[in-house]
């Protein structure tokens, strides 16, 4: 599989590898996938009064899309408002990224893992 | 909120990549090579040419290299046909028979982790209107020879049972499999791919009737395969290649001489070498092994511990996925049974029928060891697969919730 110079650097070099406590109130949490698909994502975000996204984490167990995709989606969401990080489509993560076509259900995962967790974060808040 | 350091991955060594693949493919041994030579250029003629020294010459290599091959596995060389690989063998071997006893008998036995060669090929037996039993495996993943009897029925023309298989390295029992066989009078085809060379195998001792032989699995050249069939009591085949009647009528076509020499004499070095062979990469093999059960938990090795080749190594890392794996290890030349690895989304058929849960096939590892694998490299391979991971669980939330002793199969997964 020749994976591109970004796929590799996030895989090589992943940004925000990490854990936050779960049960602090401004945090949410993703959890998507499946171990018996070899997909498994786990995205936090700790969002600050104004709602911005002032930080995020991730861990992953999945291929190197998998892994670069998710580290991505840490990036991206970082500085954003909740509403604004929801818009996030897998189709930008894919190209960022050059993914080819049969690793794309990594980039649609990472999506979906970036909702789990804002959707997470509201409900705590009783939106 | 906890911090962690940014998991970026260990610098590689420089150079060529680290051939852990054997059972994938083998080098040509330099020895095969030199003998192969003057075959493509001086003595380059037909061996069927009946009429003049080239053809001469080139038909006594491809004679010498039929003796070498039968003695092997304690086979007549009148008994060898040679073939272009194992596939063309299995095909010859299941087709051929199966076509030509198909008046009196239908049924065939075969093995759920056989080679996709003879799977498939008994799949289209089954659209001609074959009967083919799936026999499943145990969890170390050999046949339980209670099933392989009750299978047997009176219309079974013949059992194809491998003797190594190619993902996990078991040696199935192929003495007893032969003596109930013979006993029944059903044929019995064995695909020794992986194991001529590498076990000692004689078909007279073991019962067998037909044998599948590959060439580039034992240090010989890719293109050249074999296919023992017995003479006494003869096993009959309906050829699949027409043509000027090679082989006995049973597989026409020019025999390249270079490539038949090279088997040959691939055959003649493994049978040599054997013993010695099999001592040293037991070594290796228990020296990786050792390193890497020493330095990480959770980490199993799929089929019979006992009946094994030493040369192959199928081993499972909870919590890490084999693809993100390999890459990691990317100076390693490895292969896994992750789904991701392979065209389809699906883990290998062969760890499935271990009864290996999805999760852990995703996370296998398959380490080939041989004839030029050194000590250093083994090192260094298992220095390398203990940091990445070390490095991917670290990054794995399953490995977390493991570590907080969470059950994981207690968990909904919300398939996608």
């Amino acid at each position: 599989m020749s994976y591109s110079k970004e796929l590799i650097d996030h895989y090589e070099n992943p940004r925000n590898v990490g854990t936050m406590d779960k049960n602090s109130e401004d945090v949410g949490t993703g959890l998507v996938g499946a171990p018996a698909c070899g997909d498994v994502m786990k995205l936090q975000i700790k969002v600050n009064a104004e709602g911005i996204i002032e930080d995020a984490k991730f861990k992953t167990f999945g291929c190197g899309s998998a892994i670069a995709s998710s580290s991505l989606v840490t990036e991206w969401v970082k500085g954003k408002t909740v509403d604004e990080a929801s818009t996030i489509k897998n189709t930008q993560i894919a190209e960022e990224l050059a993914l080819p076509p049969v690793k794309i259900h990594c980039s649609v995962l990472a999506e979906d893992a970036i909702k789990a967790a804002i959707s997470d974060y509201k409900v705590k808040r009783g939106k | 909120m906890t911090e962690q350091s940014p998991q970026p991955i260990t610098k590689k060594k420089t150079g060529k990549s680290v051939y852990l693949d054997y059972q994938a493919t083998t080098p040509t041994d330099p020895r095969v090579v030199e003998a192969m030579m003057p075959y493509f250029t001086e003595k380059f003629g037909n061996p069927h040419s009946r009429n003049h020294p080239y053809g001469w010459e080139a038909e006594e290599a491809v004679e010498k290299a039929r003796g070498q091959i039968a003695h092997i596995i304690g086979a007549d060389s009148k008994e060898i046909v040679f073939t272009s690989g194992a596939t063309e063998s299995n095909n010859l071997a299941l087709k051929g028979v199966a076509n030509f006893y198909k008046d009196r008998k239908n049924h065939i036995i075969t093995v759920v982790t056989e080679h996709k060669c003879v799977l498939d090929t008994c799949r289209h037996l089954e659209q001609e209107g074959f009967e083919v039993t799936y026999l499943p495996v145990q969890a170390n993943g050999l046949i339980d020879l209670k099933q392989l009897e009750e299978a047997m029925t009176d219309k079974t023309l013949l059992v194809s049972v491998m003797g190594v298989n190619n993902e996990i390295g078991v040696i199935q029992p192929l003495k007893e499999i032969g003596a109930l066989c013979r006993e029944r009078k059903i044929f019995f085809h064995t695909d020794c791919a992986q194991a001529v060379g590498k076990i000692p195998l004689d078909v007279n001792e073991m019962n067998i009737d037909l044998m599948s032989i590959s060439g580039h699995k034992l240090y010989g050249p890719m293109g050249i395969g074999a296919l023992y069939v017995r003479r006494r009591p003869r096993v009959r085949l309906q050829a699949m290649i027409n043509g000027g009647g090679q082989e006995r009528g049973m597989r026409s076509g020019t025999l390249p001489t270079p490539l038949c020499v090279g088997l040959g004499e691939a055959c003649e070095i493994s049978e040599k070498e054997m013993a010695a062979e099999t001592e040293r990469l037991k070594m290796l093999s228990d020296r990786m092994y050792g390193r890497i059960m020493e330095a990480l938990p959770e980490v199993f090795l799929n089929g019979d511990k006992e009946h094994r080749i030493p040369g192959n190594l199928n081993l499972s890392f909870a919590y890490v996925e084999g693809e993100g794996l390999m890459m990691g290890i990317n100076d390693l030349s490895v292969s896994s049974g992750s789904a991701c690895t392979s065209a389809s989304l699906e883990p290998s058929y062969v760890l499935r029928a271990l009864g290996l849960e999805d999760e852990l096939a995703h996370t296998s590892l398959r380490l080939g060891f041989g004839r030029f694998s050194t000590e250093e490299e083994v090192d260094y391979a298992a220095e390398r697969i203990i940091q990445e991971v070390q490095r991917l669980r670290d990054m794995s939330p399953l490995w977390e919730m493991a570590q907080e002793g969470i059950d994981i199969k207690s968990i909904e997964w919300a398939e996608h």
